[in-house]
């Protein structure tokens, strides 16, 4: 029984992980696409089929570059810098609920590769966390403009952490839990916790784009100002690694999205499919219901990318210290309210 | 194997937390600082406690050593500009650190049989919901107390560094 569980839970993870890589890669080619589109190009398509094998292409040029070692004296950190930062982009998607269950054989396969008590708190530890690779990076770069914009991309995620949190505070008021596979399992139907929470939804979509360094917040990377910002030194997949960790973490962001506001892999009629069609056709038809919400999501942000330019920073920490805050903690008082005078 | 685990999660801590003490880069040493958290973090996921585990990340290695980092960072210490430390800080810092182990083990003396009624009750003591409501029903007033604190803290950081403004304010106005 044991065993099973372990073999079960492993190909859960793998199958994640593989997912997880897969879409950041392919991530990067619809990004260059939709810029494309927006910009009235056509965009890359000479590798395969409509330029289905960019990203490989991508990637074989950035392993075959010649690897570049700048005079620091942290020779150690400057390698470990793009590490954590993709460790900890993949770490998040461990809780993710990617579905309710399946039946293979008789067991009921739960898919998600786990589910811890505090699963929503998780997230937030791995985000956090996830800035060390940019300081460090930054720091061991031995230069001025990768140290600004380590500096900078840190104040940024500690700012927006802050916002970001108060915001799904009230959620968890609404939902009592904090394990993502029950506030899942909450929104059946069209029973969606934006229709609720459309304030907080709103505010923590600001701040995912924040955490993730994303145009219009993406000033750790500001070349006008910054050169290449913290990844100026790196090159070959060093840097690759760098730029694959924000494609993973905007995939991961966007399933965080959809499955705390946009009911994860519910939709309406699950039930009734689940009860006259099956358990496994039902969950099939969710898994892809979540994956369509993911590719909104991932949409929207290179949509926002290519629609407004970039803010400066004093207008960012204001944004988010004297706006986006008090928000969140008014959010947090009419949740608490309504829920007083409706329990 | 839990046996193993905790073994090695000793030495990785008490490893990181000496040569936090003794590298002279205070970058490192900061780093140093955040693997022993980590580490930390870990021998809380062995006692199953994973809440404290996940906010101990979240706020020691989340937020106070990015904070600590951003301002070695920025000041940009370096080893030779480190002062000498007198031996009478030293010892006086030894014994602070002992008498804290002191305050630290009485408490933990006096912790552990409420933890052990909590046991035999049958009840998931790790739960959030059992941690708040115990927050909250037994210790509600150092609870609130520790959140003015805090309180203070904050408005006496923003006053430190709103002084030079003020006094450049009145200035003007005189």
């Amino acid at each position: 029984m044991d065993q099973a569980i372990i073999i079960e839970k492993g190909i859960v993870i793998v199958a994640v992980f593989a997912i997880t890589m897969l879409m950041a890669m392919y991530a990067t080619l619809a990004e260059r696409k939709i810029a494309a589109w927006l910009q009235d190009r056509i965009g890359p398509n000479r590798a395969g089929f409509g330029g289905i094998l960019q990203p490989l292409a991508d990637g074989l040029k950035l392993f075959s570059k010649e690897e570049f070692m700048p005079d620091t004296p942290n020779k150690f950190l400057f390698l470990v810098g793009p590490a954590i930062s993709m460790s900890m982009a993949l770490m998040t998607s461990a809780v993710i609920p990617w579905g309710d269950k399946l039946i293979v054989g008789g067991r009921e396969v739960i898919l998600q590769a786990t589910d811890i008590n505090a699963a929503l708190l998780y997230v937030f530890a791995v985000l956090s966390v996830g800035v060390y690779g940019i300081m460090i990076g930054g720091w061991a770069s031995n230069n001025k403009y990768s140290l600004m914009s380590a500096m900078r991309a840190a104040s940024q995620m500690i700012s927006y952490e802050v916002a970001m949190g108060l915001s799904v505070i009230a959620l968890i008021m609404m939902s009592g839990t904090l394990s993502l596979k029950e506030i899942a399992l909450q929104q059946q139907g069209m029973n969606w916790n934006v229709f609720y929470q459309p304030l907080g939804f709103i505010i923590f979509l600001v701040c995912s784009f924040a955490e993730t360094n994303r145009t219009p917040f993406d000033l750790a990377e500001c070349e006008a100002e910054l050169i290449g910002g913290y990844h100026t030194e790196y090159s070959s997949m060093r840097m690759g690694f760098y730029l694959f960790a924000e494609y993973a973490s905007m995939f991961i962001s966007s399933a965080i999205l959809a499955v705390l506001y946009f009911g994860a892999y519910n939709y309406p009629g699950m039930e009734w499919m689940a009860q006259n069609v099956g358990v496994n056709v039902a969950n099939g038809i969710g898994i892809g219901v979540l994956f369509l919400k993911i590719f909104f999501f991932i949409f929207f942000y290179m949509w926002v990318r290519w629609t407004i330019p970039r803010f400066r920073y004093d207008q960012l920490m204001h944004l988010g210290w004297k706006i986006l805050i008090p928000l969140a903690i008014v959010n947090i008082i009419i949740t608490g309210v309504v829920i007083l005078l409706f329990q | 194997m839990g046996e193993i685990i905790f073994y090695f999660l000793a030495a990785i801590t008490l490893g990181t937390a000496f040569l936090t003490v003794l590298s002279r880069n205070p970058i490192h040493s900061a780093i140093y600082l955040v693997i022993c958290f980590f580490s930390i973090a870990g021998h809380y996921l062995l006692l199953n406690a994973q809440f404290l585990a996940i906010v101990h990340i979240i706020v020691y290695s989340g937020a106070i050593m990015i904070l600590m980092l951003f301002t070695i960072m920025l000041m940009n210490l370096h080893a030779n500009l480190e002062k000498y430390k007198p031996t009478m800080i030293n010892l006086g810092a030894t014994v602070g650190f002992c008498l804290l182990g002191l305050i630290l083990i009485s408490g933990l003396m006096h912790t552990k049989p409420v933890v052990e009624s909590y046991y035999y009750g049958g009840e998931d003591f790790q739960s959030i919901n059992v941690l708040g409501q115990v927050l909250m029903n037994d210790y509600v007033v150092p609870f609130e107390f520790v959140s003015v604190l805090l309180l203070v803290a904050m408005i006496g950081a923003v006053l430190i560094s709103k002084k030079d403004t003020v006094k450049k304010d009145t200035i003007k106005k005189a």
